[in-house]
């Protein structure tokens, strides 16, 4: 409401998908929900640079990482930190303030990212790097991936595939938001990319298509042990929660109000929303 | 040119061995490859420490990713390729994933502009413009076996990522002295001092620094004052040594690079030379806003007007009178070069 729109859709798609990452992955605990720091500057030499993982607490050998790859979804990233205990809810109240880490398309100073990643299907193949690092140091924690569909239009993601397939990289475990929308509209008009699960497999990787806002569903799918690189197709709906927003359909990217109008319809569904927590 | 009469010692593929040893005490060091590992001369190395070796196949986007998460977790993966699939196709790849994290992932790029006869796809003529404008990136070119052997430490000590323009294969040993960070070596001084006044200062790169060294006893000998450096370090380049040189040029600076005459080291000089207020005409030597073709080296350096006698003719068009140095001379002297570049390193 206080910046006249934003990344709606990614958050109703993913709400459900991010809640059961950040609650099954075995993260450290944090003493107190952490305040975000404002922005200091970017990495270099002698630089002293924040890292947004460390929202995800102290990492260790047997500790679980989770790397977002769509950074178009950080508001809801930081909603789910909020919602476990990793952020302060104050936060929201910097997102997209000039100054701030709390950044609508977050980098790695952001809360939650450890790794930049608004260039979309890259977090994977480092996520491929940390898990490799991470089975040379005999390390037993699993790297999580959160990917949203589009990227596996991208010819990165399938490189990516390959080599965790390859190198047999089991300890990477990837949960995709199926929303089956994109920027242009719906995927299936602008590049399909479906059967995904299918394709998925044939690169020698594990698959679970699960219906994405089942939240016991998706738990079990993304931590049963499958012995090779899992990931957890889930199929969600992108305006769940918010059903006025089905009026924008396929366009919903990216949520512009219209107008003073509009504005106040969403006032009122968000109200509606608060009032039944 | 004619290899045999030319250094008194080539090596042949002086990285296989010297990397191997150098890497024995380093166990963080990894090595990944895209489907190049022999021709990038680590396929003993992978032998040697095939635990710590990774093939990533014909997928450099990827690799750039995966270099970038061995970084995070401590290790220091050196990637050997062709330069070009280094910087062309995985540039985003390589500014976001890598150079924006300032992650010390090194890139040791082969075929360094037109030193390779694979044409256009592989010879890589604009990746020090590139890498250059890449923020944390550091930029380092070898100009021969010495430098090949010596750039390993450099690489190892810097905080951030490196673009290391390498050598393979038949490589002349033209330095006595390891190669020093951000520190131009000084090869012919016109006087006892770096800024005693000359009448062209002579700043080469890479393999041109071999075609300089040709053409430079032969002008000095006709009573032409030059001084005459060799840059390896590309970026950062404020090395005050190279500064001071430029300063004492009193009719021109040539600068001579294996690469786009833009944006490498023609423009690196132009920019010091700019910002010190330095009002001598400067003219480059390269590859002047053209693509090459696959041929030998010597058939491209001279076709490009790259070698030694291109840069002949450079200076007699800065001062104005011919030198009269027949191609006998060029090739007659390279041998006392070599000798004298040992000498004059002492200056």
């Amino acid at each position: 409401m206080a910046n006249d729109g934003g990344y709606l859709s990614q958050a109703c798609s993913a709400a459900e998908l991010l809640a059961t990452l950040y609650t099954v992955a075995n993260l450290a605990p944090l003493a107190a929900p952490k305040f975000p720091e404002p922005f200091h500057q970017v990495p270099g030499k002698d630089a002293i640079y924040l890292n947004g993982g460390d929202f995800h607490g102290e990492i260790g050998p047997e500790r679980d990482r989770i790397v977002i790859s769509p950074a178009h979804y950080a508001l809801v990233v930081y909603a789910a930190l909020i919602e476990t205990g990793r952020l302060d809810a104050s936060a929201l109240d910097q997102f997209n303030q000039d100054g701030s880490t709390v950044e609508m398309i977050g980098a790695e100073h952001s809360p939650g990212f450890e790794s930049t990643t608004g260039s979309l299907a890259q977090a994977l193949s480092t996520a491929g790097g940390i898990a490799l690092g991470r089975r040379i140091k005999r390390e037993t924690g699993q790297v999580y991936v959160f990917m949203s569909d589009g990227e596996f239009q991208e010819g990165q993601t399938w490189e990516a595939l390959q080599a965790l397939a390859f190198h047999k990289l089991d300890n990477v475990r990837v949960i995709v938001d199926v929303n089956k929308g994109q920027c242009d509209g719906p995927m299936s008009e602008v590049m399909n990319i479906e059967p995904l699960s299918l394709r998925i497999r044939a690169f020698g990787c594990s698959v679970d298509s699960v219906p994405g806002h089942d939240i016991s569903t998706l738990a079990h799918a993304l931590t049963r042990g499958t012995g090779k690189p899992h990931f957890v197709l889930a199929y969600t709906d992108p305006v769940r929660g918010v059903p006025v927003l089905q009026e924008r359909a396929p366009n919903l990217h990216y949520l512009r109000f219209t107008g003073a109008e509009e504005r106040q319809r969403y006032a009122d569904v968000f109200a509606q929303l608060e009032a039944n927590r | 040119m004619t290899v045999q009469s030319f250094a008194p010692e080539i090596v042949i593929r002086p990285h296989v061995e010297n990397f191997i040893n150098w890497s024995a005490d380093k166990p963080k060091v990894l090595v990944l490859t895209a489907d190049l590992t022999n021709s990038c001369e680590v396929g003993k190395w992978r032998e040697t420490y095939p635990e710590r070796y990774f093939s990533m196949g014909m997928a450099e986007q990827n690799m750039m990713g995966f270099a970038a998460g061995l970084a995070r977790e401590g290790f220091e993966p050196w990637l050997h390729t062709f330069s070009v699939f280094l910087y062309r196709r995985p540039l985003d790849q390589l500014q976001m994933s890598v150079a924006y994290p300032n992650l010390k992932v090194r890139l040791v790029g082969f075929l360094p502009g037109i030193a390779t006869p694979g044409g256009v796809t592989h010879q890589s003529i604009d990746d020090i413009a590139i890498m250059r404008v890449i923020p944390n990136m550091t930029v380092l070119e070898v100009g021969d076996a010495t430098e090949v052997e010596s750039v390993l430490d450099i690489a190892h000590s810097i905080d951030g990522p490196v673009y290391l323009r390498m050598l393979r294969g038949e490589v002349p040993r033209l330095f006595d002295t390891p190669m020093e960070f951000n520190k131009a070596r000084v090869l012919t001084s016109a006087g006892d001092d770096i800024t005693d006044p000359t009448d062209i200062v002579i700043v080469t790169s890479g393999i041109c620094t071999e075609e300089a060294m040709r053409a430079v006893p032969a002008m000095v000998k006709r009573g032409l004052k030059v001084t005459h450096l060799h840059v390896s370090t590309l970026k950062p380049f404020s090395d005050p040594t190279v500064t001071a040189a430029l300063a004492s040029a009193r009719k021109g600076v040539i600068t001579m690079e294996n690469h786009l005459i833009t944006g490498g080291l023609g423009s690196a000089v132009a920019e010091v030379m700019a910002e010190n207020a330095m009002a001598v005409p400067l003219s480059r030597i390269g590859l002047n806003d053209t693509y090459a073709h696959g041929a030998s080296l010597p058939y491209l350096l001279k076709e490009y007007q790259l070698d030694a006698r291109a840069l002949v003719e450079r200076v007699e068009i800065l001062t104005g009178s011919p030198l009269n140095i027949p191609d006998s001379d060029l090739t007659e002297i390279r041998v006392a070069a070599l000798h004298s570049a040992a000498k004059a390193e002492a200056l």
